[in-house]
């Protein structure tokens, strides 16, 4: 596979990959758990004593089973939102380029349109007005993502449409949805896939963001962004609560980034030939 | 040119309008009121509370209310801070945000505009690269982890700039919040510049410009800048987007009283009239900002303008 040959997607999979093995096992292999407190090692320094990797918070509760929830947490989050995004961008996006005409032109308006609102500001409108509902998170996130997945599958689609295999499909008596889902949507899989990798940061920053203003998930769940909330407060006497979180969330935004920048390569690539 | 500006602020109603009836809409879906204590009130006490914030009214009634208010540039009263109103609120927090923001946005564009230039001209340099890494670096690390970062290198460690607002009048203050504001737009601009620059000195015109025998600099400033410009321009609007949700953070970090503090108090202390009044401010600043970006690209670039 030509996939496994960039290497900027072999560095950048493999630190995931590797990221969430750890998170998904660490917690479970580990001794401590995430919700006891122990008030004799309060805010106590990253040690292998105990397997307290990262250390403990100010209530004593150790910091790597924590850390590695919150990293589940974030990626879950992350991943889900984006597959919201995708269904929402992908449906969107085929039928507007494929129905073409005044009706795209409509919806492409629209899209136009909601560019010009202050997400953000609604997203976090969203969580006060529902009581921060864990699922609205997804959600909401993901209704944010939707707009450039819809605008770069429209594009894709009005150049699907005009091929071959679509006009013998339409010869043949196919129905409009059905060529939609089953003859122009595998065809988007390439350019899908690239865009995913780079929604998926996107989510993880809005989420994390959200949990470092309170708004997001909740204690004692938790999340990188309530982590380095907490790692903010505790930073003068106990650098690590804030370095560590800090930097896994940076290194998993930076290697999500650089493997949608590689997949990007690849299937450029690709399409050249 | 004015009809291109009219016609554009004409299409900025439907979106505004849009704004404020998803905004409207949200604030009064949420379920428990501004006004639930922790011990409940007397029936007639908080009828009368209803009355005077006409929360009795049913609600297209209540949202025709709102927008004439609007239309006269009135937000309405805060439900938290008594005897403030909304216009009260903003006009004393704008201007510290603008400021902020303003002043990150000028040192984003002039740094990251010669940093990418710079590294256009020399690309696969060594200096190159390192503008590079540092650009990807600083998309991928969030404001809210480089603020305290930064607080802790400069102001706790080597104590050269003060930590906090309050905690000093000096200009000094304004210093690490506005480069935490700008590091991330920095690393756009720089990348993006140095993408379209080094698109733009390929092209036929400049090599002519360097066979007439003009230097390196010259054919940069007169000839490749402007165009290399335009995807810079374009990227202007995201751009002041993502510096009003930074200064969230960093007004949060920093303890600056300015819009985005009072955005996210007003948020957890469910002052929905504040929030709302909020929302829409950013909205329509949002739509003027990038009519101000459209009719710029139209002045950079004429061939816009013939359209």
């Amino acid at each position: 596979m030509s996939l496994f040959s960039n290497r900027t997607v072999r560095v950048s999979g493999g630190i995931i990959f590797a990221i969430a093995t750890v998170a998904l096992l660490g917690p479970w292999l580990s001794p401590n758990d995430y919700l006891s407190t122990n008030f004799d090692r309060l805010l106590s320094p990253p040690t292998l004593d105990g397997a307290r990797f990262f250390g403990t918070d100010d209530l004593g509760r150790d910091l790597f089973v924590r850390t590695m929830l919150g990293i589940r947490v974030t990626l879950v989050v992350a991943i889900v939102a984006s597959l919201v995004s995708l269904v929402i961008g992908v449906a969107y996006g085929a039928v507007a380029g494929f129905v073409g005409g005044r009706i795209d032109a409509a919806m492409m308006r629209a899209v136009d349109t909601l560019y010009a609102l202050p997400f953000i500001f609604f997203v976090i409108l969203l969580m006060v007005a529902f009581e921060r509902n864990f699922l609205l998170i997804f959600i909401a996130i993901g209704a944010v993502n939707w707009l450039d997945m819809a605008r770069i599958v429209r594009g894709q689609t009005l150049s699907l449409r005009e091929r071959e295999f679509v006009e013998a499909a339409r010869v043949m008596g196919v129905s409009p949805a059905r060529i939609v889902f089953r003859h122009i949507a595998p065809n988007l899989l390439g350019i899908v896939v690239v865009y995913v990798t780079l929604t998926i940061p996107q989510a993880i920053l809005v989420e994390s963001f959200l949990s470092f203003l309170g708004l997001g998930v909740q204690e004692p769940q938790t999340s990188l962004g309530t982590l380095v909330d907490a790692g903010v407060s505790q930073m003068e006497g106990s650098t690590w609560t804030l370095l560590i979180p800090g930097g896994l969330l940076a290194l998993i935004l930076m290697s999500f980034n650089f493997l949608g920048d590689g997949l990007r390569d690849v299937f450029d690539a690709r399409q050249e030939t | 040119m004015l009809r291109y500006t009219l016609v554009r602020l004409l299409g900025a109603i439907p979106t505004l309008l849009l704004v404020i009836v998803l905004a409207f809409l949200m604030v009064h879906a949420a379920p428990g009121g501004p006004f639930d204590a922790e011990r409940a009130l007397p029936a007639d006490i908080e009828a009368n509370i209803a009355r005077a914030y006409h929360l009795d009214e049913p609600l297209p009634q209540q949202f025709l209310r709102y927008l004439s208010g609007l239309l006269q540039g009135d937000l309405g009263p805060s439900y938290r801070y008594r005897d403030y109103t909304v216009n009260d609120l903003i006009g004393t927090a704008f201007p510290v945000s603008l400021k902020l923001g303003a002043m990150a946005m000028l040192l984003a564009v002039m740094v990251g505009v010669s940093a990418g230039s710079a590294a256009a001209l020399r690309q696969g340099s060594y200096f190159d690269r390192t503008v590079m890494a540092f650009s990807m670096t600083g998309i991928s690390i969030p404001v809210f982890v480089v603020a305290p970062l930064l607080v802790l290198l400069f102001a706790v460690k080597l104590q050269w700039l003060p930590a906090g607002w309050s905690s000093t009048t000096s200009a000094s203050r304004i210093v690490l919040p506005v480069i935490t504001l700008a590091l991330p737009q920095i690393a756009y601009i720089s990348r993006l510049t140095r993408a379209s620059m080094i698109d733009v000195l390929g092209r036929d015109f400049i090599r002519t410009a360097r066979a007439q025998g003009l230097g390196t600099m010259t054919v940069v400033r007169l000839h490749a800048l402007r165009p290399a410009m335009l995807p810079v321009l374009s990227y202007m609007g995201p751009a002041i987007a993502a510096i009003l949700t930074g200064s969230v953070v960093v007004e949060e970090i920093f303890g600056i009283p300015g819009l985005g503090q009072f955005f996210v108090r007003g948020a957890l202390n469910r002052d929905y009239t504040l929030v709302l009044g909020i929302v829409v401010f950013y909205a329509a600043l949002i739509v003027l900002l990038n009519l101000v970006v459209d009719i710029l690209y139209g002045v950079i670039d004429p061939r816009v303008r013939r359209r």
